[in-house]
């Protein structure tokens, strides 16, 4: 009965902090808001533009907080930690162009970001999305290697930055037009769009990979990207974890492993995530950190209980109905578990059976 | 099965008879009646017509899992959509043109009219010049004749229109052509019927 009052969302929620609590990850709560100069620093890392900023009563600009990682990071110290969270942010939705308070559940891990904390990272977000469900995708892509080949490529950041967003697309048309443009040589183009168009199954990208992979940083990010997977293959969801180079994040603040989770029948990703060790140094930190976030919201479009009725039982009494009598029927059908309306007019309420109590007869 | 969005008009039939030709046809498409979608379950592909504008909302939001678009679209309202194709037909270009020997002194904002605000805006913050955009819905060649804007932003196919009123293209900000899209989500769900359709239509592209 209980199960069935919770939105999926809600349960989700349950069931995702249980997981992360599970692999010794604590709770992490804060406050709704936050000084407004910690988003102003670093305001390419927030998904979208726009804070919604109000005065304290001494001056001081705050924001409702758009983004949990920022406030974990600047409160954490040097020691490594791990921690979860459940909290609303505001942020400008994608859809609606508007202001939106979006439910997020997420993690952290600051410090220990070796191939095992790589690795559980990474389990733990497959582990998330089948909690969400089963039918899921959990795309990974290595920045490293992806930043060895552009760097490979010569040009400006300017051009790398447009090269990035091509590759986000999947879109090897332009990405080929730029790249002769710049008058890039054929052979490191065609690298590139291997890398564009690689799709699918961990073992069979890797083997694709590899040979692309001729320098130094190309070769150190395979290698640890390599490791990573061939831990995930052990596990129940390898056959849901692909290998996708168009899961891009800002390497300003992002490097190393990125991912983002797709579940069926929602349009979008519900999760994202990766590693911020650069981010970490632009906060002064000198530890490496990798983390992710399920947004809740996206999985009010998932429901599943689309319901015939509202209540199981309607009440229905008038002035004349004696209220012993009324109180006692609602009381009697309540225990017996069932959903219970009294009212004085049904009004366009859906309900499985009516019990009548006006004394007239029901046209 | 592949839900597939395509441009009603002259485009959208164009790039069917590639589809159709690619091994995804429908004949039902063909029948002249008033239903909107049309399925072919062998094939694994259903067909809708919806505005040639609204191809990229429709793949965006997931109703549609592949559509075709023109690039002027995606550049303006950049959905978070995969491009996986140039078609390679429907080709024009997006270009500035204003009144023959306008010349920009560069010593005023500039008056710009057009449909596509956002793709003004980003092309003209990246050559750093002021600008102030009058967003019209139509006829916006009328604009420079009559003085309410310096120049326009507009899709130019044969510059014929551009001619018989005395107005000439300034610059071309980018060429515009068809474009096979899909849902980013859709695209993971379906790799296998989407990788097949986009190869083998793809290979018939010239």
């Amino acid at each position: 009965m209980s199960e069935n009052i919770l939105k999926k969302e809600e349960r989700v929620a349950f069931a995702l902090r249980s997981l992360y609590k599970k692999y010794g990850y604590l709770p992490y709560k804060m406050s709704k808001f936050e000084a407004y100069d910690l988003y102003v620093a670093n305001k390419d890392f927030l998904v979208g533009d726009g804070v919604i900023t109000f005065n304290d009563t001494d001056g001081k600009l705050l924001a409702l907080k758009p983004d949990v990682t920022l406030s974990i990071i600047k409160n954490a110290g040097e020691e490594s930690r791990k921690v979860y969270y459940h909290e609303n942010v505001y942020r400008i939705s994608g859809e609606t162009k508007q202001f939106k308070e979006l439910m997020q559940v997420g993690l952290e891990r600051i410090g220990d970001t070796g191939v095992y904390g790589l690795y559980e990272t990474v389990y733990l977000a497959s582990a998330s999305l089948n909690e969400i469900s089963p039918d899921f995708v959990l795309d990974i892509s290595h920045l490293g290697v992806l930043s060895a080949v552009l760097q490979d490529l010569g040009g400006d950041n300017a051009f790398r930055k447009e090269i990035m967003a091509k590759i986000a697309k999947k879109n090897a048309h332009e990405t080929r037009a730029l790249c002769e443009k710049q008058g890039v040589a054929p052979k490191k183009t065609e690298r590139l769009l291997t890398l564009v168009k690689t799709y699918g199954d961990m073992q069979s990208v890797l083997k694709k990979l590899a040979p692309l992979c001729e320098n130094e940083q190309a070769k150190t990010a395979f290698a640890e990207l390599q490791a990573v997977c061939s831990l995930l293959t052990k596990t129940e969801f390898a056959d849901k974890i692909r290998l996708d180079f168009s899961v891009v994040n800002d390497m300003s603040y992002y490097n190393g492993i990125v991912f983002k989770g797709f579940v069926g029948g929602v349009c979008e990703g519900v999760l994202s995530g990766g590693q911020y060790d650069r981010l970490m140094e632009r906060m002064g930190r000198k530890t490496g950190a990798i983390g992710f976030a399920v947004y809740l919201d996206l999985l009010e479009r998932l429901s599943e209980n689309k319901n015939d009725y509202d209540i199981d039982t309607l009440v229905l009494y008038n002035a004349h109905t004696d209220l012993n009598v009324l109180s006692e029927t609602v009381a009697s059908l309540t225990s017996t578990g069932k959903s219970v309306s009294a009212l004085k007019d049904k009004g366009k309420l859906r309900f499985r059976e009516i019990v009548d109590l006006t004394g007239e007869e029901r046209k | 099965m592949i839900n597939i969005a395509l441009p009603k008009g002259r485009l959208g039939e164009k790039v069917y008879a590639t589809f159709e030709q690619a091994g995804f046809e429908c004949p039902s498409i063909k029948e002249n009646n008033r239903k909107l979608i049309f399925e072919n379950a062998e094939k694994g592909v259903r067909y809708f017509w919806v505005k040639p504008s609204d191809v990229s909302i429709y793949v965006e939001r997931g109703a549609a899992d592949i559509g075709v678009c023109g690039k002027d679209i995606l550049a303006e309202y950049n959905p978070d959509v995969y491009e996986l194709l140039d078609l390679k037909t429907g080709v024009c270009r997006m270009a500035v043109a204003g009144k023959k020997g306008f010349y920009d002194d560069g010593g005023h904002t500039l008056k710009v009219a057009t449909k596509f605000v956002n793709i003004a805006k980003t092309f003209y913050a990246g050559k750093g010049r002021e600008i102030d955009v009058i967003k019209l819905n139509g006829s916006i060649e009328l604009a420079p004749i009559l003085g309410l804007s310096d120049v326009i932003v507009d899709i130019v196919e044969t510059g014929t229109t551009l001619k018989e009123n005395d107005l000439d293209v300034v610059e071309t900000i980018m060429p515009i052509s068809a474009r096979l899209i899909a849902n980013k989500a859709s695209f993971k769900f379906k790799t296998a019927q989407i990788e097949r359709l986009t190869e083998c239509v793809g290979a018939l592209i010239k």
